[in-house]
């Protein structure tokens, strides 16, 4: 269980967003950070703190399948996203780099930027003093998830850690 | 109960029957890797500890966003994949041929029935020719380098018939946009659509790769056609049983049925800042352009190329407007020199481009300015994805683009 | 007492009968061409002037060379305000058309006129009897204003070619060598003429090449007396000279060089200054990244065909990039009716729109750090290219094409 902060974006937040094409072959993900949604809004980077988390609508993460996307976010220390839903490659690309992302269908209608939020994963999300269900991920992501990702997956599997 | 063409393809790699909702994991048997992506897969090859690749025939490197570079650390990349093909043996490496889904079936890698993943979403192409291919990050991409193996999840179908004959001014694309404004951006998330109709029979290979492209726009997985005696031409291999099963059942289940008449559709654009904002272009008429771009996956191929050049032809792009084209691939670009749809379009003054990504991933190729207007046929208009976010990007068919070229504003071609 | 070309055409310029080296005059200039290596700022010193004037419009020529297509937001934004401000005051403005100076020999520069251009290599335009010279932006902006400018007259330097040129050496191993023989200085602030019955046998192409590249002596200006080759090339472009002049018998030269074209060879400027050259058979087997065939100095039509002569049947070494670069539309448009552009894709290269390409180091093929590009553009500087630690070598059209096949510097007889 952990408090967040949240942060509130829209509907349709795509890849391009998250990270623009311009700053895809920094050699390393620290170098993208400050231009994590800079399109949109160009001050969100410098304002996020670690454990903050990010509240959206619909299709969170459309478009390109830029592992850069999901990295940045959780390089900016977001602890979970919390949106109506995910587009594929990014749910997928999340998980494997161990990135929380939960779906809930109320939440995002009935919470303001800056409200705080209890996160249980798997169980609720209360904020404001109302709970919001959220159910568990399947159990071959859980693994992954549970792993730290899927490169520290695959090292156990090689039987390096 | 019959099975949809993604339940068939992926039940034949796997041995058995599969339905949607099954988790199952694959055989892969294309792995194509563009030059954005290939030092971070490799990074992360090496992070997992892996020593070798699983099959160096079935990966392949496609150097096509950074080309031409234009920065400084562009050729970094280049030399980093470079190395990796050399230590593991891997010959399919294209360093100049032009895009990697436009050579991924063009240079004969991916046939129907195959299994292909890609680290970038327009992956989604290969289902021009009825393979299973879709877009991973580079960490799952560096697992099946190791493994040749990954899972998914059988996804739904949503079947897409059109039926009839499409008026002259209106493309596959036009088709393609007007489903995705149907479906909206994230529609058809998690599932596969699959195209039928005697409109889609009629379509060459080319035409059906601008739809079988665009639909990761809805959110597919994955966008499919059924192979034919065209698929088979284009792909150099018989038409056999094999493929001729390759097609979703009659009975199968599907989570829903679009239908769409042919005689329908007109000629659409997608709207700043969304694909799935779609307005029809007579509504659209008279917005000035400052820059049109032919080019990219999604509409680079010859017969787009042709299509611009027949409504090209002894005109001239508009004052002060400028058109780019970006041929797909070594091969467009060769053939369209040899039938003289590149003359045309440089009497007409486009200025035409050595072949790659272009514009389309905004790292050159043309990039705008604050409040200037692009139309463009390539897959996304999203908020500064070539330039400025205040850069209005319009996406079209390549007869809308080439006829808005000359009138300097969006108009019907 | 006699004078020389430069000195004719200052004179003209300035309204005065006779004028010498050393002498500054005020003139009249007949064309002013600028890029979009620098117009942006040219447009924000004027948009800061009191009464911003332009004094004839008709002698402004804008072109967007450098950066096309444009490679980032803030290239669109600068060429963004060249276009309006040249469509708001009817300025002659191309976009994608070619490499400015290629384009300006084309379409506009005419024998006996007085030309500047805000690039270095404005030189270039002396291949065809034209005094151009480089100014910076607010030289250039003075003469937007005011239609004049001051010159201080130059000194010549006298070039006597005889002969010909061996097969297999051109005028770019010429121009090198020469460069070479008088250093990156060795004629800062004057005119460079070149005459003699070996000119005569050079093609328009080669006296550009020449004329573009004595910017790297140092040279205000390069010249050359207008022959049948040159008034053909006019005549085939639709133009008439303004006048023709050629020096007299007994005008003064401060120096005098009698070259014999057939002792020149195949010769390689090493990085990082134009005047460090040695034959080409010194550099042989450096390894290359990339190879560029190209730019102002050498990506006209001649210097097209003798690189698909060299690389018909061949392909391009593995791993490496060539460039190849029409300098103007004309010239991508002649090169695709000879089949040379097939030729070129046929063996791996990449055929680009014309434009300054990697010549100028931005938007198009740039290399990386510890790269090394072999290039028939104009400057071998430290970092032009691209990465500040990376390495470009000089060549002519035949010697960088045989590189670019081998993976190496390698000449033509080697392939």
């Amino acid at each position: 269980m952990f408090n967040a902060k949240i942060w509130k974006l829209g509907d349709d937040i795509d890849t391009d967003i998250i990270l623009p094409t311009e700053y895809l072959a920094f050699e390393t993900v620290n170098e993208m950070k400050p231009y994590a949604f800079s399109p949109l809004r160009p001050d969100l980077a410098s304002k996020i703190q670690p454990g903050d988390m990010i509240v959206a609508g619909h299709n969170f993460g459309c478009g390109s399948s830029r592992e850069q996307a999901p990295e940045v976010v959780k390089a900016l220390g977001v602890s979970c996203i919390v949106a109506k839903s995910y587009a594929r490659i990014f749910f997928r690309n999340a998980i494997n780099n161990g990135l929380l992302l939960i779906e809930q269908p109320d939440l995002y209608d009935e919470v303001q930027e800056g409200d705080m939020a209890q996160v249980e994963p798997g169980k609720e999300i209360i904020v404001n003093g109302k709970s919001y269900e959220i159910a568990n991920l399947p159990d071959n992501l859980m693994e992954i998830l549970e792993a730290g990702g899927l490169v520290k997956a695959m090292r156990k599997r090689n039987g390096l850690d | 109960m019959g099975h949809t063409l993604i339940e068939k393809i992926i039940g034949n790699k796997v041995g058995h029957e599969v339905k949607p909702g099954d988790i199952v994991t694959v055989d892969v048997d294309w792995c194509m890797i563009d030059d954005i992506m290939a030092p971070f897969a490799i990074q992360k090859f090496e992070e997992m500890g892996f020593d070798k690749v699983y099959d160096p025939n079935k990966i392949v490197f496609i150097y096509d966003h950074f080309l031409p570079a234009t920065q400084v650390d562009d050729s970094r990349h280049f030399r980093i994949a470079d190395e990796f093909a050399d230590k593991h043996g891997l010959k399919n490496v294209h360093r100049t041929d032009g895009i990697c889904h436009q050579l991924m079936t063009e240079a004969g890698y991916v046939k129907p029935g195959d299994i292909a993943f890609g680290t970038d979403s327009h992956t989604v192409t290969y289902g021009c020719v009825g393979a299973f291919s879709t877009g991973i990050g580079y960490t799952e991409m560096a697992g099946i380098l190791g493994t040749g193996q990954l899972w998914v999840k059988v996804p739904e179908t949503i079947k897409v018939e059109i039926d009839g004959t499409l008026s002259g001014n209106v493309t596959s694309k036009d088709i393609i946009l007007k489903i995705i404004g149907d479906l909206t951006a994230s529609g058809a998330t998690y599932q596969a659509i699959e195209f039928t109709g005697s409109t889609v029979d009629a379509m060459s290979v080319a035409s059906r790769m601008t739809m079988a492209n665009m639909s990761v726009e809805a959110g597919a997985k994955c966008g499919l056609f059924a192979p034919d005696e065209k698929t088979c031409d284009y792909c150099k291999i018989p038409y056999d049983d094999k493929v001729k099963a390759l097609f979703g059942d009659n009975d199968a289940e599907y989570s829903k049925i679009l239908r769409y008449r042919a005689e329908d559709f007109v000629p659409v654009c997608a709207c700043p800042s969304l694909v799935d904002n779609i307005k029809p272009v007579s509504e659209l008429k008279g917005t000035k352009v400052n820059q049109v771009f032919l080019g990219s996956c999604t509409n680079g191929r010859l017969e787009d190329l042709r299509t611009a050049a027949t409504i090209l032809k002894g005109k001239h792009v508009a004052p002060f407007v400028k058109m780019i084209v970006t041929p797909a691939s070594r091969k467009v670009y060769r053939q369209a020199l040899a039938d003289g749809t590149l003359g045309i379009l440089s009497d007409a003054g486009a200025i035409i481009t050595t072949p790659g990504c272009g514009l389309c991933c905004g790292r050159g190729g043309g990039i705008l300015s604050d409040d200037e207007v692009v139309v463009s046929t390539n897959n996304r208009n999203f908020l500064g994805r070539m330039g400025t976010s205040k850069v209005k990007i319009y996406l079209a068919s390549p007869a809308t683009a080439a006829a808005t070229a000359i009138a300097g504003e969006i108009v019907e071609a | 007492m006699g004078m020389t070309m430069a000195e004719k055409i200052i004179a003209a310029a300035a309204g005065v009968e006779s004028c010498k080296a050393g002498d500054i005059e005020t003139v009249t200039i007949d064309r002013l061409m600028s890029n979009d290596g620098t117009t942006h700022l040219t447009i924000d010193m004027y948009n800061n002037l009191k009464n911003p004037r332009i004094a004839d419009v008709n002698k402004l020529v804008w072109i967007i060379d450098h950066n096309i297509p444009a490679d980032s937001p803030k290239t669109a934004a600068s060429h963004k305000k060249m276009r309006d401000f040249a469509k708001e005051h009817g300025i002659t403005f191309y976009e994608g058309e070619g490499v400015c100076h290629q384009v300006m020999m084309e379409k506009h520069v005419r024998p006996g006129e007085l030309i500047f251009g805000a690039d270095s290599h404005t030189c270039a335009y002396g291949a065809l009897g034209a005094f151009g010279t480089g100014v910076g932006c607010t030289d250039y902006l003075y003469g937007m204003v005011t239609g004049t400018s001051w010159l201080l007259v130059p000194e010549t330097i006298r070039f006597n070619l005889h002969g010909k040129l061996k097969k297999g050496v051109y005028a770019r191993d010429l121009i090198l060598t020469i460069i070479g023989r008088i250093s990156a200085n060795g004629a800062n602030y004057k005119a460079m003429e070149f005459a003699g019955e070996g000119l005569h046998e050079l093609s328009i192409a080669d006296r550009i090449s020449i004329c573009n590249l004595c910017v790297e002596a140092g040279a205000k200006t390069a010249l050359m007396e207008v022959d049948d080759v040159a008034m053909d090339y006019l005549t085939t472009h639709g133009r008439e000279p303004k006048a023709l002049y050629k020096s007299d018998e007994d005008a003064v030269f401060s120096e005098v060089f009698d070259i014999d074209l057939s002792e020149i060879e195949p010769i390689v400027a090493k990085p990082h200054f134009v005047d460090n050259v040695v034959p080409a058979k010194e550099c042989e087997g450096v390894k290359i990244d990339e190879a560029f065939l190209g730019s102002c100095n050498n990506g006209r039509i001649e210097d097209l065909r003798v690189g698909a002569q060299v690389i018909k049947g061949k392909h391009v070494a593995d791993k490496v990039r060539f460039l190849v670069v029409p300098a103007s539309r004309e010239v991508y448009k002649q090169a695709l009716e000879e089949g040379l552009l097939d030729i070129f894709m046929e063996a791996g290269a990449m055929v680009m729109n014309p434009n300054c390409s990697v010549c100028w180091g931005a938007c198009q093929g740039v290399i990386g750090e510890g790269e090394t590009l072999i290039s028939t553009g104009t400057r071998n500087f430290k970092g032009r290219a691209g990465h500040k630690d990376s390495f470009v070598y000089l060549a002519s059209a035949a010697t960088v094409t045989a590189s670019a096949v081998r993976g190496c510097i390698s000449t033509a007889e080697e392939v």
